[in-house]
């Protein structure tokens, strides 16, 4: 923690230095008021001297004064360097992630960096902004409490050595116990939470098998534990707070019996004892808030260690120093895409996932890639827009090898649909137009129909502008399928990657899908990875994968009779007869 | 320090699985992060004043209790207020010992010899050479001239005070002890009442409500009420009669003081206010915002592939540094303002402090009064500001409570489902004769979807739903299991009407698989078992073997004890499909539903599947969403639906004589394969 700390607290030194002076100011106001007081009654009550009183009154407004203007003036600059510190590790972790390659987002995967830049961000800053206020302000109250005291007498600071040990031990105790409670309440939540989403999403599965008692019997359970560890945790703060407040008053009345002994013998005077026990006051106090602030440390520590991880990555895919752009000759179609003796394997992995892949796919036509779950196909195809690197061999796109090119110049040759097909907030048109910002109402509408997506987005109220919600949750999945592929065909370009993606359509717009694109994109790559065979078996060239390797090229008729695996997951969708 | 503390149990659903999915889930979770202390999301509730009364009927059940905690924390607030009362005859006895074993050098000094003179001969003496303040304080004082600090006084003093402390603590403790459980006992009766009105509410509710917002209900508002309730009710009770009793003690005391006192209550309530206020529309504004970024970088991380690919790098950034300037400046803002608050606050009191201080020591030096009354007003004088804060701010906290509450409230609201007849008739074991007599259905009440459907189905026989996407296939199966109801018509299982049966007894007739395989969190063991109650491990084992599970179980290291995870990593889509159909297979119903897959599951899974579907099917009445051709062709009979309505019905062979929309499907769907096929 204390790294990111150093690194982004640095350039907010001029707030923080005097934030910290204005601190200590308002804390020796603070701690100057009692004795103040006391001299009030040394000096003023016990010698009738009115004057001096109304005079020394007179200091202690001012000195109220100052340190309110200390404190609010610190609470300003302390939340402007909190605050624009966490605003900077922010900005550092949002722009580190977006420069990583799929290989870093995996390695951490997309919930843990979402959560590492929201929630952890947050953790850090706030305790920031504890560390620039109550953090600072604590220490100085405590230490400047001690001195005090001793100021007043240093016989009866023995006291201060039994109540402080005390104190501490026991928030010691406390957040001993508290932290595992809260960790199980957490946990508990979780459960309850988690077991109410299942009823949610299950509820026809439930409602079917008639088990809603089995589920309440669940909810039951989860509850009663929430409830029970709750109740621990409400108890313990019961027993907590007279506790503190009892060793307190005790300290109080202790120290006025020992303190009358003291002035008894003529050690001490009456004023100084009543502005010695507000000094233990504040100190004890100051010992409260420190405690408390500090369990926050290793929660916030926690956070700042992961947050620490994501920044010291180096994403593993960048640009070439110097860069190379395909040449294609005047009246050659764009788009040729070559394989040679592709390998991959994912970081740290054992085996290649992909390897002895060769194959080209020409503009113009349409290459399918087909293979049992595990075969590799979308690891194949996120090789295409590097995604992910090749670890041996090649792919180039117009006799180009692609990580010779700009990553900017290759992707805007490529045109992808993922495989789950993901929408952003906004409206159809917007979405569109993350494939050519440019593009008119006419081009969008163009793309919409040959995707077959045109139906239905005329029927919507809104048309182009109507919203879509993150992820597109407000499309049915066949829907946000079709506006994926119309977002790629916005693009226009050389080469497109269709990664499963007729999957959540029925055969009838699947087919008639196709028939479009073979119309509309003519003289483009297209490549086309699917689990159904009547979508890629009129593919002008089919690639068989089996394991990572090649097991077969051709045509649908060729591998029929020449691949066993192709011909394996032909008959396990078609009978026999549909087949042949 | 209550902050500080409470602030822990502030646990959002952010640390959850999917968390900040929703909007207000992620709002919520700033909470526990934000502002220092009690101050509200700023959700305002529609009508604060109903459903505050109806969250307070819900302690109800506990009002007895409730009264007995105010007793115990009348008693606790009278000690603890009373106490400096008490403590300030110590202070007045030490300063009457040091007096008196100062006063005769005082007196002397003055030029007199004080000799053994009683306080009153003393009193006299100075009144005469003309030092009446001096005289005046002395004559307020138990002063006993030479002697020292009375010890014994002191000592007694002390231990009633040391008594008082503890009464107070234990009342104190006893009170929060009894507090929490009330209020975990409402909150968790108010849990289950939501569960059981799920379990009660017509399916139509879920159809047509975002899973998201029913969850965030359930969820995070009634966690928010749970904080919210916990804090408000253990710190507000005290903190209130705190207040009244500070302020009746201060009056005892002096009533000057107490003006002055009096004329700061509130002013620095109003402050309070005014900055809370102030504050909250700057946390307002934070929360908003946090979701905005929050949004914004959830979209930009998990559509990662996307924004590189479409080469929108640069614009997210310039998105997010957008929000995140904005979120800057809302949360400096409300960090400055809420940390204002306790400096003012603080003055505020120092003011009163340094009044009490000046005019009591006034007062002391003219004999009007003691010293030990001056301690016990600064006490009370810090004891008030505390309190102040905490009802001040106590507003806000419960306005977004009772937001919170009146959401779940109109949960509860929500019509449930007809109740189930009494004393229906229980069909135990059926042969699967279904009739569907006129029926007509419509989700809404202007849109007709099924007019007069009429359809016999024997026992055994198979039905085919057939249509393109989003034709409505699941209407039916929401007619024949009860999840709608129909609005005419009749439906018959073995002539019965199914109307008049209990819906737990009518779908135990069936079995369901669905293309979406929902498992719950739980082992393998426990959601194949969840298919029948009490079946027994030989019979879980003989519908997993059925199903094709059991093959791949064996190669799992923890067998059928294997732990379902909610996003299930461990096992796969077609997996899981496999062991909603050995659920099926346990439940051994006699009337079948099935949902023929679409979604991508690996070409071996997916023979697998099809052989288990096909076994489950043999025997049995069968509804089948078909996609496979095969299947639809070897149906008894064919539904073919369209935007919602069954627009044919009949075999395959009388459908493609007809040349209608069955035939056009079919030759789009199918022909195309065929002719490439051959």
């Amino acid at each position: 923690m204390k790294r990111l700390l150093v690194k982004y607290l640095k350039p907010y030194w001029k707030l923080i230095l005097p934030g910290v002076i204005l601190i200590l100011l308002q804390a020796i106001a603070a701690l100057y008021l009692p004795t103040l007081n006391a001299k009030i009654i040394n000096n003023g009550v016990a010698k009738g001297d009115t004057h001096y009183i109304a005079v020394i009154g007179g200091y202690m407004l001012l000195v109220a004064a100052l340190q309110t203007v200390c404190a609010v003036s610190s609470a300003y600059l302390g939340a402007r360097a909190a605050m624009g510190f966490g605003r900077d590790v922010r900005g550092a972790l949002f722009r580190k992630v977006e420069s990583f390659s799929q290989n870093e987002v995996n390695h951490f995967g997309a919930p843990s960096l979402i959560t590492r830049s929201t929630n952890d961000v947050q953790q850090v800053q706030m305790m920031a902004t504890l560390g620039l206020t109550m953090l600072i302000f604590a220490p100085m109250m405590g230490i400047g409490g001690i001195i005090m005291a001793l100021r007043q007498d240093v016989r009866l600071s023995w006291t201060l050595g039994v109540v402080v040990p005390l104190i501490g031990l026991m928030l010691g105790l406390v957040i001993k116990t508290a932290v595992p409670l809260f960790r199980s309440m957490q946990k508990k939540i979780d459960r309850i939470n988690q077991v109410m989403r299942e009823t949610l999403s299950g509820v026809r599965v439930i409602r079917a098998f008639a088990r809603s008692d089995y589920e309440e019997r669940r909810f039951e359970e989860a509850n009663r534990d929430l409830t029970d560890v709750g109740l621990k945790v409400m108890r313990l703060f019961a027993v907590m707070f007279p506790s503190l407040f009892l060793i307190m008053n005790l300290a109080t009345a202790g120290i006025m019996w020992f303190g009358a002994h003291r002035i008894d013998s003529g050690g001490m005077q009456i004023g100084n004892l009543m502005a010695f026990i507000m000094y233990v006051m504040q100190v004890l106090i100051s010992v409260l808030m420190a405690t408390m602030m500090a369990s926050f440390i290793p929660r916030a520590s926690a956070s700042a260690a992961r947050i620490q991880e994501v920044l010291e990555v180096e994403p593993s895919i960048g640009d070439p120093e110097r860069t190379d752009a395909p040449a294609v000759g005047e009246g050659v179609k764009r788009g040729r895409l070559e394989f040679r003796d592709v390998e991959f394997r994912y970081p740290g992995a054992e085996a290649a996932i992909l390897s002895k892949i060769s194959f080209t796919a020409l503009p113009g036509q349409t290459t399918a890639i087909v293979g049992s779950t595990g075969s590799g196909k979308s690891t194949l195809i996120s090789l295409i827009p590097r995604l992910y690197d090749v670890t041996s061999g090649s792919i180039e796109l117009d006799g180009c090898d692609i990580r010779q090119m700009e990553r900017a110049e290759l992707w805007k040759h490529i045109g992808f649909v993922p495989q789950k097909a993901f929408l952003f907030s906004g409206t159809v048109a917007s979405n569109l137009r993350y494939g050519d910002p440019e593009a008119t109402d006419e081009e969008l509408w163009h793309a919409l129909s040959v995707a077959q997506a045109k139906d239905f987005v005329v029927e919507m109220p809104e048309g182009l502008n109507e919203p879509i919600s993150q992820g597109g949750t407000n499309v049915s999945g066949g829907q946000r399928q079709r506006l994926a592929i119309a977002r790629a065909l916005v693009k226009n370009a050389d080469v497109y990657v269709f990664d499963d993606s007729f999957s959540a359509l029925d055969f009838k717009t699947d087919s008639l899908l196709r028939a479009a694109l073979k119309r509309e994109v003519a003289d483009a790559t297209m490549l086309v990875v699917a689990q159904r065979v009547s979508t890629i078996m009129h593919a002008d060239q089919i690639v068989v994968l089996d394991e990572g390797t090649i097991c077969g090229v051709g045509t649908h008729q060729e591998l029929l009779e020449t691949c066993d695996t192709y011909k394996e997951i032909v008959y396990s969708q078609l009978s026999a007869e549909e087949a042949a | 320090m209550t902050d500080g503390g409470s602030r822990h149990t502030r646990t959002g659903p952010g640390s959850g699985p999917g968390a900040g999915r929703s909007g207000r889930g992620s709002r919520r979770d700033q909470q526990h992060f934000g502002p220092p202390g009690l101050v509200g999301t700023g959700e305002k509730a529609k009508n604060f004043k109903t459903s505050f009364k109806r969250l307070m009927d819900r302690f109800r059940p506990e009002r007895w209790l409730l009264v007995f905690v105010l007793v115990l924390a009348v008693v606790s607030v009278t000690a603890q207020v009373a106490a400096p009362q008490v403590l300030k005859r110590a202070t007045n006895d030490i300063f009457a010992g040091a007096m008196s074993r100062q006063i005769n050098a005082r007196v002397e000094a003055l030029g007199m010899s004080a000799g053994s003179w009683s306080k009153e001969e003393m009193v006299a003496q100075l009144e005469a050479a003309g030092e009446t303040d001096l005289a005046n304080m002395l004559a307020g004082m138990s002063l006993r001239p030479g002697q020292g600090i009375d010890f014994a006084a002191v000592g007694r003093v002390l231990i009633v005070v040391l008594a008082i402390y503890v009464l107070s603590a234990l009342f104190a403790w006893l009170q929060a002890y009894l507090m929490a459980g009330i209020v975990q006992r409402t909150v968790y009766r108010l849990r289950r009442e939501v569960d059981l009105k799920v379990a009660r509410l017509p399916l139509k509710f879920f159809d047509d409500h975002a899973r998201g917002d029913i969850l965030s209900r359930l969820t995070n508002d009634v966690d928010n009420i749970q904080q919210t309730m916990q804090q408000v009710l253990t710190q507000i009770i005290t903190a209130f009669l705190t207040l009244v009793g500070v302020l009746a003690m201060m009056f005892w005391i002096s009533w000057e003081l107490a003006l002055i006192s009096l004329v700061v209550l509130p002013v620095s309530s109003v402050l309070a206010m005014v900055i809370a206020k102030r504050s909250q529309k700057q946390f307002t504004l934070q929360w908003e915002r946090t979701g905005n970024l929050n949004g914004h970088v959830e979209e930009m991380f998990t559509g990662h592939n996307i924004i590189k690919i479409f080469g929108h790098q640069k614009e997210a950034i310039e998105v997010f540094e957008g929000h995140n300037e904005g979120l800057y400046q809302a949360s400096f803002k409300a960090q400055f303002i809420s940390g204002i608050i306790m400096p003012v606050m603080m003055f505020v009191s120092n003011l009163n402090y340094v009044a009490v201080c000046v005019l009591g020591g006034l007062r002391v030096a003219q004999g009007t009064m003691t010293l030990g009354d001056v301690q016990a007003f600064i006490q009370y004088v810090q004891q008030f500001g505390q309190p102040i804060a905490q009802v001040a701010s106590v507003a806000n906290v419960l306005q977004s409570a009772v937001a919170s509450a009146e959401r779940v409230f109109e949960m509860l609201d929500e019509q449930e489902q007809s109740p189930e007849p009494e004393a229906a008739p229980a069909l135990k074991e059926v042969t699967g004769h279904l009739v569907l007599r006129d029926v007509s259905f419509r989700y809404l009440p202007d849109t007709p979807l099924i007019e007069g459907l009429n359809l016999e189905v024997q026992p055994g026989q198979t039905v085919a739903i057939v249509g393109p996407t989003g034709a409505g296939k699941t209407t039916l199966v929401n007619l024949l299991m009860r999840f709608y109801e129909i609005d005419s018509g009749e439906i018959t299982v073995d002539g019965v009407n199914t109307k008049g049966m209990d819906r737990d007894d009518l779908r135990r007739l069936f079995g369901m698989v669905l293309q979406d395989a929902w498992l719950f969190s739980g082992t393998i063991r426990d959601n194949i078992a969840y298919g029948r109650e009490g079946a027994t491990e030989e019979q879980m084992r003989a519908a997993a073997e059925a199903a094709h599970v059991d093959h791949f179980v064996r190669t799992l290291s923890q067998g059928y004890d294997t732990i379902i995870e909610e996003d299930s990593s461990n096992i796969s889509q077609g997996e899981r499909q496999l062991i909603t159909i050995a659920r099926a297979f346990l439940a051994d119903p006699q009337i079948l539903i099935l949902d023929e897959a679409t979604s991508s599951v690996d070409t071996r899974t997916e023979v697998l599947i099809q052989r288990a579907m096909a076994r489950l099917l043999k025997g049995r009445t069968s509804f089948v969403i078909a996609h496979r051709l095969s299947t639809i062709r070897d149906a008894d009979v064919i539904l073919v639906m369209d935007h919602g309505s069954i627009v044919e019905q009949g075999t395959h062979h009388d459908l493609l004589c007809r040349r209608g929309f069955y035939w056009e499907l079919y030759n789009s769907q199918f022909a195309e394969a065929l002719q490439e096929a051959c």
